[in-house]
């Protein structure tokens, strides 16, 4: 029950939307499609689903090459951003929909409506059209009828995306419940790093058509490949900057120095990328901590935590600090950095060595 | 006590005065003559005042219609009805015209759908051009093509033949049908023709079962503009029959007689031709906006 894409491509006039790309989804597991919007999350899925035909590659289902075949005999369910639905049918005939052409016997479809209906929290609604629900109902609806085929390949792109706050949250609660009693591959596209954690499993962060590392999440989330992956995995994006290292020293900026044992032992000497997520930079110096002296361009305000903008020597920062803070545009801030979270990037970006609390982890 | 009444102009003045505004206005709108009422009112009078007229002489005898001026039949009569209903020559114009008429609607219909789907969904060389140029039928009056179809068909032997009318109302009404139908197939996500192959639906039970559901309303709306171009066209179906497929509005035009015209009989003619037309706009009453706009809002 695996799914194997091998040098999958495609290519559409002059774009290329997804660049060759091997992937192989083990059987039962959780997969989250990472990465900003048009970044080919929702190609890679229609691929998969067979929507689309590769350009270049060949699609495997349980080892069988299932490239040209129809979508309809390939078993698959899709659950879109948009909430999609049957308008014209009932609740109950939507999720039904799927087993009816599956030629099933009445009383198994109804049990397995029903079942599918509870488990959705659907049952009271089952009679009323999918228009008349709100829309958290409406995707329900349309994740029971995904659901209730026993697809082996569940792909749901964005699903929660149109959802209100509150019922994204309640949604994103039952999904790996979902998840763990169905049995079967689910395939997550979303933009949220942060959902992409909750929902753990493996991870495949993608940028600009390409898959730049796939793994475990929580691995991708710690040990990310290369620089491009860091800022994809990291929201706000990661910070960067250039840091020179020679012999025993590391160089940020302009005077400060750290012994390059701390983070960079056993690395050739050279210019590097620093990069440090946002979280990580505090407005407190604590022991051993790096200071940069930067301009303040905004603050955000999210209730209990702070979103500083800053400008250092041209670069944009932006760090994230709990509590409310109260400051200028324009002033200088003077932020710190411990260096235990500092991860190195080479010249083309791939990764030289992880932050040594990642690597603790 | 004295609390009660210093209170009380304070505390209800605002209310009642309110009320008596709302009851003023009311009054003035029910009876007073309000300007919008009154453009209303002449509005329908011109609006209805033709057909008010045709109903008018239909009631009547050719001798009162002739005779005096009467704003109302003073002898009401039936006859010139009953004429239409027993009469084959008057009836089978009705009769030939349907037949016609709901041929040609089923033929667009059947021809536009799928035509209308293929425009709405599917990116193909030339097809904004194909679609803008579907329309250079009807930018030419029915007579340009009275005379190719009446050689073609008499050379085929389609001639005095439902099917002839139908098909030549075809090159007018398919091409309008498909436009309002992309219209209304625009406005249907993708995506659910995608989730139905997902489900397992093939195209034509989609398409059959959840997609035509869907565009009703545009079906409907299509086929009211095709059943009323082929009910109200004359040149065409009169070039194209003699008497086996007379339509009615050809009928109407030959009731000169040896005693004259029959303006009673003809003006009971002319209120059924009204009828079908009535009652099919009624049905889709709520969608001929967006029908006239091709189903673009």
């Amino acid at each position: 029950m695996s799914l194997t894409l091998e040098n999958i491509s495609r290519v559409v006039g002059a774009e290329t939307h997804i660049h060759p790309t091997d992937l192989t989804l083990e059987p039962g597991t959780m997969n989250v499609l990472l990465g900003p919007t048009s970044s080919g999350k929702t190609s890679l899925m229609r691929l998969m689903a067979g929507l689309d035909q590769p350009t270049t590659g060949r699609i495997l289902w349980k080892g069988d090459d299932v490239t040209g075949q129809r979508v309809q005999d390939r078993k698959v369910a899709m659950v879109y951003q948009q909430f999609i639905n049957y308008p014209s049918m009932s609740v109950y005939d939507n999720i039904a929909s799927p087993l009816r052409l599956m030629g099933l016997k009445k009383d198994e479809i109804d049990t397995r409506v029903r079942g599918t209906a509870d488990l959705m929290q659907l049952s009271p609604m089952l009679d009323r059209r999918p228009l008349e629900l709100s829309g958290g109902q409406q995707q329900r609806c349309a994740l029971a009828r995904a659901l209730v085929k026993n697809a082996g390949l569940v792909l749901l792109d964005e699903p929660l995306a149109n959802l209100d706050y509150k019922l994204r949250e309640e949604l994103r609660a039952e999904i790996p419940n979902i998840f763990e009693r169905s049995g079967s591959i689910f395939v997550y596209a979303t933009t949220e790093p942060e959902e992409a954690l909750l929902l753990g499993g493996h991870c495949a962060t993608l940028w600009q058509g390409r898959v730049t590392q796939f793994g475990p999440t929580p691995t991708v989330y710690r040990r990310p490949a290369d620089a491009t992956t860091a800022r994809v995995f990291s929201d706000p994006p990661m910070n960067f900057l250039k840091v020179e290292k020679s012999g025993d020293r590391i160089s940020f900026g302009t005077d400060q120095t750290l012994p390059s044992g701390t983070i960079a032992c056993g690395v050739a000497d050279g210019t590097y990328l620093a990069g440090f997520r946002p979280n990580h930079l505090s407005l407190t110096p604590g022991a051993d901590t790096l200071s940069f002296d930067t301009e303040l361009t905004v603050t955000e305000i999210t209730g209990s935590e702070t979103f500083v903008h800053l400008d250092h020597h041209g670069e944009r920062w932006v760090g994230l600090v709990h509590g409310v803070e109260t400051l200028e545009p324009g002033q200088v801030l003077t932020v710190h950095l411990d260096p235990a979270h500092v991860y190195l990037f080479d010249a083309d970006g791939a990764l030289v060595q992880a932050a040594p609390y990642a690597e603790a982890a | 006590m004295t609390d009660a009444t210093a209170q009380a102009p304070g505390a209800s003045s605002l209310p009642e005065d309110l009320t008596a505004e709302r009851n003023a206005s009311r009054v003035g709108r029910r009876f007073g003559p309000s300007g919008s009422a009154v453009v209303m009112v002449l509005y329908l009078l011109f609006l209805m005042l033709p057909i008010y007229w045709l109903l008018n002489m239909s009631l009547k005898t050719n001798n009162e219609i002739l005779g005096a001026f009467s704003l109302w039949p003073r002898n009401a009569t039936l006859q010139n009805y009953v004429t239409i209903l027993t009469d084959p020559s008057w009836y089978m114009g009705y009769v030939n015209s349907l037949i016609y008429v709901l041929m040609n609607t089923a033929i667009s219909l059947t021809v536009a759908l799928p035509a209308a789907y293929a425009f709405s969904r599917y990116n193909f060389m030339g097809d904004k051009h194909l679609f803008f140029w579907l329309l250079t039928n009807r930018m030419a009056p029915p007579a340009v093509f009275a005379l190719p179809f009446f050689q073609l068909y008499s050379s085929v032997g389609l001639f005095d033949t439902h099917i002839a009318v139908a098909l030549a109302h075809a090159l007018f009404n398919v091409p309008l049908a498909v436009w309002i139908l992309e219209g209304f197939m625009r406005g249907v996500p993708k995506e659910i023709d995608e989730t139905a192959y997902i489900d397992g639906y093939s195209f034509g039970r989609f398409f059959v079962k959840i997609f035509m559901p869907l565009i009703s309303s545009g079906i409907g709306v299509a086929a009211f503009f095709c059943f009323m171009f082929s009910w109200v066209e004359l040149l065409l179906s009169r070039t194209l029959t003699s008497v086996d497929a007379k339509p009615i509005a050809a009928t109407m035009t030959r009731t000169g007689g040896a005693g004259g015209i029959d303006w009673g009989v003809l003006a009971a003619a002319g209120v059924l031709t009204i009828i079908p037309g009535a009652l099919v706009v009624f049905f889709v009453r709520n969608y001929i906006a967006k029908g006239f706009a091709l189903g673009r809002v």
